[in-house]
């Protein structure tokens, strides 16, 4: 994990050479389009899978096996096509901090709902 | 992992890029990705507020939800889905095309996002004027003779793949001025971070669709 470190960070282009250095050494470490075309094919098998698992009933697990899916797409597109992956530390923090947020809200708000009697 | 992000901070990143003619532009890439995720942030919690609305009237009417999301077509939920997945392929091969120099392959590439933004709109379009055309609609006379669960479900429906639809079009309208500023090589190998906020962004449309598709085509 690398620290955000401004000193590293400051880049002078005085030239175009220098400018090709850095590009050529970036080249070395990107993901090609290899990678990004086998993330697209994982990403279109686990939406045929929770397709053809909806057709079967699994009573309440449906909803809990629908979501893990959604989620693990998510993972996987977050990471490789929004760059997560390769992103410093402070933005995986940042979406850490988001979604706990969100999470809270819908277990605060379930809360709710368990324990209102009447419902409606 | 530490060489990694330091070289896509090295390469993608703040700087001071001398232009051609002479003067000193300031650029900050870091802050302009960080600017694009807090304003993702707000996206989901705007969704996110209509997730949790979701969850509890699913929870209040389980079996409405399930009548309902029967009249779905899952096989059109299906296509928008595998549309919008290629679209986003294509946006981060079109960053991919730009960092390699092949401006061509990377239009090219943003062309076919743009594509499947109009499948995708079309699709939506005649799913709507579908069921618009049975009368199920807020008010509408099939609607009204439903239960009270299937009129807030459709309700719903309409109002979080409403949104949604107009982030697709939004999302359209953010890739198209990108496109325009690489023709204008405003945006260039080394100066890519505009196109990847607008990836981004579209990205984000993209994972919003991949819950709400289980979430209304696949209940049974």
């Amino acid at each position: 994990m690398s620290e955000f470190n401004p000193s590293k960070t400051e880049i002078h282009i005085e030239n175009e050479a220098h400018a090709e250095e850095l590009h050529l050494e970036h080249d070395e470490h990107d993901t090609g389009y290899g990678t990004y075309i086998l993330v697209w094919l994982a990403l279109v098998g686990l939406t045929a899978i929770t397709v053809t698992l909806s057709g079967i009933s699994l009573g309440s697990l449906t909803i809990i096996t629908a979501l893990l899916i959604a989620t693990i797409k998510t993972v996987l597109v977050a990471n490789y096509f929004m760059h997560v992956k390769f992103d410093t530390t402070i933005f995986k923090v940042f979406i850490f901090v988001c979604i706990i947020i969100f999470l809270t809200m819908i277990v605060l708000t379930f809360f709710d709902l368990t324990f209102r009697n009447p419902l409606i | 992992m530490k060489k990694d992000s330091d070289a896509h901070i090295a390469n993608a990143t703040h700087g001071h890029t001398e232009d051609h003619s002479g003067g000193h532009v300031h650029r900050d890439d870091i802050g302009s990705k960080m600017g694009i995720w807090l304003f993702l942030f707000t996206e989901l919690l705007l969704f996110g507020g209509m997730f949790i609305l979701y969850a509890s009237y699913r929870y209040i009417y389980p079996e409405d939800f399930k009548a309902a999301a029967l009249q779905l077509d899952p096989v059109l939920g299906a296509v928008n889905t595998i549309v919008l997945l290629t679209s986003s392929l294509t946006v981060v091969l079109a960053i991919v095309a730009l960092q390699k120099k092949n401006i061509k392959l990377c239009m090219t590439n943003l062309w076919i996002t743009q594509f499947c933004g109009v499948i995708f709109l079309i699709n939506k379009y005649f799913e709507w004027s579908h069921k618009i055309h049975l009368g199920v609609y807020p008010k509408g006379p099939a609607l009204e003779e439903l239960s009270q669960g299937q009129n807030v479900f459709f309700g719903l429906y309409y109002v979080m793949t409403g949104l949604h639809g107009l982030h697709v079009i939004v999302g359209m309208a953010f890739i198209g001025f990108i496109m325009y500023f690489i023709k204008k090589n405003y945006i260039t190998y080394n100066n890519y971070q505009k196109l990847e906020n607008s990836g981004l962004y579209w990205h984000l449309v993209d994972v919003i669709w991949i819950f709400l598709f289980p979430l209304f085509y696949l209940i049974h």
